[in-house]
């Protein structure tokens, strides 16, 4: 046996990988080996390395630009581009998904291979090839079905389709579940453990502890750019990784929460919306909330039950047609039809899609920060750049971004940084209520402690709080009070000291039930 | 995360420039800007040597001026309008029908008495301006609230304002303008201060006189831009927000300085400032204005950078559009009349292929197509460095042909070293 393996099933092997970028090391001495037909997990907070790592391995960094070795199947690997480690067998899928929206199933499961003779596609092939992996993947769909109309987690699933397209021997996932429903994610990692036994191995990246320790056979830990441990499957635990990934114990996920709260400040009064393209499909249905001075109130429900589609048809008609219903602040009925008047009458929404719906990329955190209050940094139109300095020092502090200065460009943040400078541009402009929409999705674990916090002080402040999020747990550790929202309707509300995940879940599946 | 790899370089990058000792940091945090001005420079002097000195002659420099103001004016208009996104192709189109209903006004329709008053260059100036404006609103009215593309409405707009002219001239040149209406491209500032006589007339010697009011003018204006820059700088300073080391704050300052001096004496030993130059130079500066300082350009950047958030955070996004593409119209309208007014007769083929100019020169000057980047110095620097190689390659007697292909080229060449740094970055 070939010494430099410590396993005879490793299948791959890079050893001390070390990529800098100009004045950093990304990566320093990393190691990792991957054994055939596992799910090896890889864990580490935002700006550990990890994606880093993986573009070292599919050949994103081409071979010369770090230093270290990659030795795949025996042999060692110089991978200069994405095609070079395709045709070996490991393939990558990215948290963006890189799906064409208006083209097929079919079309995008073989784009880049497409099934043709001498360039002239043969859609028979391509459709029965594509019938063929669906079903692999667990999908009915019909493969001339454009992939614009499928839900985000079969889209995921179609990617995989892609992936087993190419013949592949080592899949990587990076952050596969961030945007799907509990129902879509159970069924993906289902689909990585069947994988398994054919003898596909994956490298799973993912900020969902609980769905690592279901699946994972073994977990490598990345922090600062270095190895930190790996650990096999007996040694896993959820209070184990994150003491590894942070390095520290964290006492506790959830800062302790001492609500204060006071009298009615926000009340939605039979709020109904229907779908944007489809006139006759109501999104939300005469749904109804309260919330109080002080009181952080949680939305749990599946992904699709409406909960950001009542949100963003609330703030200023961002989502759907023919609105209606009531909006009172403290008992007074306010006009919510315009950003303008919603942003006017103290109402915020800081979006679950930060990248697409919150930020603007390409400039700095100064000018984000300002931008839903200009009013605040100018005086007759005309910006007070101090004064705007000021306001982008002092919230970048109190939020703790963690940046060189408030000249950084946002693009360049990782996601736990780009949701502070959404929460400080919706701070800047002061609101009474405040409606956070997953809040803390695809951030890592210490960044979603820092925003736990700001929720906490916020309330403390007497403000009203609306969160919307998927991860149940979340809802549980720093609400005071949830709804629970199916199909639009609120199915159930409960105080938070009385809630638990099968009573939520109770209440959603019971609503289904008496739906269908 | 697929994001968690940039910020360590951008950090990386970022910390570089905020360390304020190094001066070739700062000089290469900021390349572009000072990049542009550089080619610029390099291009005159390239073209000084070519043509034997002919193309720094003050009568020369003038005359760059002259032919390129209203593609200055128009690349204003057009660098808020590539800021936020959009594209306008009829800007060519719409000053050449401006021109031409500015020489019907004045010259072409006989007026009933009562609406005689029409005629007069200031009326009819305004008039223009304000047709100008609401050709450009109706385009933006469209583009925004009906949210048909602007390369679309814009290039219906083209062929409309392009057949309107014709129409209105009945496909004849109309001039020539009233004398006050040519002042506009072909008058001089007066000279209220006096003559300066550097070098008197004398046996052999060339005379040296100066035209004393652009000299104090010229002088004027470097001084209090030089004050404000201090001002400036001791405020961030007082404040802790300074980070440009001072070497680098004082060169700078220094450089241009000397540049606009140069070029102010160099105008002054012609018949001095052009009417046309003040003009522009006002809307240079209302231009950095707006979009440094105004909340209304701050919002075209964000509108540009991210449309969807931007309208998430409360800017009303249609409203502005319509408000950018009147501005350009009205920008337009005044283009046309000074080209009119510069040919002293409205053609109906004028203003043709202009809005390729404009736009060349905004992308030139470090737009990005896709929006959110730009600036006003970077489109008025750009829109020198066609005008500057225009005007250098007509003296060489470079064909028309040649001057194409290299214009082209040039074009190609600006954007590709943009996109290649952003990359390399």
């Amino acid at each position: 046996m070939n010494e430099g393996y410590p396993m005879a099933d490793t299948i791959l092997e890079m050893r001390s990988i070390t990529k800098t970028f100009p004045g950093v090391k990304a990566l320093e001495n990393v190691n990792l080996d991957v054994r055939a037909g596992e799910i090896h997990a890889i864990v580490g907070e935002n700006g550990a390395g990890k994606s880093t790592l993986m573009k070292v391995l599919s050949g994103v960094y081409p071979h010369g630009s770090y230093d270290g070795q990659i030795v795949y199947m025996g042999k060692e690997c110089k991978f200069k581009t994405i095609r070079d480690s395709e045709h070996e067998g490991i393939v990558i899928i990215h948290q963006e998904l890189a799906l064409v929206p208006l083209l097929s199933i079919a079309e995008n499961i073989y784009l880049g291979n497409e099934q043709a003779k001498g360039g002239i596609i043969d859609w028979d092939e391509t459709r029965a090839g594509a019938r063929a992996l669906l079903r692999k993947v667990g999908l009915s769909e019909d493969p001339d079905t454009l992939v614009t109309n499928i839900g985000v987690g079969k889209q995921q699933l179609v990617e995989i389709a892609k992936a087993l397209s190419k013949e592949v021997k080592l899949l990587i996932l990076d952050e596969p579940t961030a945007s799907l429903s509990e129902k879509d994610s159970d069924a993906l990692l289902a689909l990585l453990i069947g994988f398994k036994q054919q003898g596909i191995a994956s490298i799973l990246i993912s900020h969902k502890l609980n769905e690592i320790s279901k699946v994972a056979d073994r977990i490598t830990v990345i922090r600062d750019g270095h190895t930190i441990e790996t650990l096999n499957k007996d040694e896993i635990s959820e209070d184990r990784i994150i003491t590894s990934m942070v390095g520290r114990s964290l006492e506790d996920r959830y800062p302790p929460r001492d609500p204060q709260i006071g009298g009615v400040v926000f009340e939605v009064k039979n709020w109904s919306v229907y779908h944007p393209q489809h006139r006759d499909r109501q999104v939300i249905k005469n749904l109804g909330l309260t919330i109080r001075k002080g009181e952080v109130v949680g939305i749990a429900g599946l992904m699709g039950s409406g909960r950001t589609e009542f949100a963003m048809s609330l703030f200023g008609k961002s989502y759907g047609q023919r609105i209606s219903g009531e909006v009172f602040l403290h008992g007074k009925k306010i006009d919510t039809s315009t950003v303008q008047k919603a942003v006017a009458h103290g109402i915020a929404y800081a979006t679950e899609d930060r990248k697409t719906y919150g930020l603007n990329l390409i400039d700095h955190i100064k000018h984000n920060t300002t931008i839903a209050n200009l009013m605040g940094v100018s005086r007759g139109g005309v910006i007070d750049d101090l004064a705007e300095m000021d306001v982008a020092n002092d919230y970048r502090k109190k939020t703790n971004i963690r940046s060189s200065s408030v000249y950084q460009v946002t693009g360049n943040l990782s996601g736990g940084n780009q949701q502070k400078v959404v929460l400080s541009k919706w701070l800047f402009a002061n609101p009474e209520v405040l409606i956070l929409d997953e809040p803390t999705r695809g951030i890592d674990v210490g960044a979603k402690y820092e925003i736990y916090t700001i929720i906490n002080q916020l309330a403390a402040q007497g403000k009203a709080i609306l969160v919307i999020s998927s991860e149940m747990p979340e809802l549980l550790g720093i609400t005071d009070r949830i709804y629970v929202v199916n199909e639009g309707r609120i199915v159930g509300e409960m105080p938070t000291q009385d809630a638990s995940q099968e009573k939520i879940m109770r209440a959603i599946v019971r609503a289904e039930g008496k739906a269908s | 995360m697929s994001s968690e790899t940039a910020p360590q370089t951008a950090a990386a990058v970022e910390a570089a420039r905020n360390q304020p000792l190094s001066i070739w940091g700062a000089l290469q945090s900021n390349i572009r800007d000072y990049g542009l001005l550089l080619v610029l420079i390099l291009i005159m002097l390239f073209f000084q040597w070519s043509t034997g000195g002919t193309l720094f002659k003050p009568v020369n420099l003038t005359n760059i001026v002259l032919q390129n103001s209203y593609i200055i004016v128009m690349a204003l208009g057009m660098l808020l309008v590539i800021v936020a996104g959009h594209i306008d192709l009829s800007v060519g189109s719409v000053s050449g029908f401006i021109g031409a209903l500015a020489a019907m006004l004045m010259i072409g329709w006989k007026f009933p008495p009562e609406l005689a008053f029409m005629a007069n260059p200031i009326v009819a100036g305004l008039i223009c301006l304000v047709v100008g404006a609401l050709i450009g609103g109706l385009q933006g009215y469209l583009i925004a609230y009906y949210r048909i593309p602007a390369f679309i409405v814009t290039l219906a707009g083209m062929l409309i304002f392009k057949g309107l002219s014709l129409a209105i001239l009945a496909g004849k040149s109309v001039g020539p303008f009233p004398a006050e209406f040519q002042l506009l491209s072909a008058g001089f500032i007066p000279d209220f201060i006096g003559p300066i006589t550097l070098i008197p007339a004398s046996e052999g010697v060339q005379p040296l006189v100066l035209h004393g009011a652009t000299l104090v003018i010229g002088i004027v204006g470097v001084l209090a831009m030089l004050a404000f820059s201090l001002r400036g700088r001791a405020r961030r300073l007082a404040r802790g927000y300074e980070t440009e080391p001072l070497a680098l704050f004082v060169i700078k300052n220094l450089v241009i300085s000397a540049i606009i001096l140069f070029f102010i004496y160099m105008l002054a030993s012609y018949k001095g400032l052009p009417n046309v130059l003040v003009v522009m130079s006002v809307l240079i500066a209302g231009f950095v204005f707006i979009t440094k300082r105004l909340t209304f350009g701050r919002r075209i950047y964000a509108m540009g950078g991210n449309l969807k958030a931007a309208s998430l955070s409360g800017i009303k996004t249609e409203r502005l559009t319509f408000y950018i593409f009147a501005i350009m119209g009205a920008l337009a309208a005044l283009a046309g009349m000074i080209y009119a007014a510069r040919l002293n007769s409205a053609t109906p083929k004028a203003g043709q292929g202009l809005e390729l100019d404009v736009i060349a020169a905004v992308f030139i000057g470090g737009a990005s197509a896709l929006g959110g980047v730009g600036q006003v110095a970077g489109a008025v620097i750009g829109a020198f460095i066609m005008g500057v190689m225009n005007n250098g390659m007509s003296i060489m007697g470079v064909n028309i042909d040649w001057q194409q292909m290299i214009k082209g080229i040039v074009l190609l060449a600006a954007v590709f070293f943009d996109l290649y740094n952003k990359n390399k970055a």
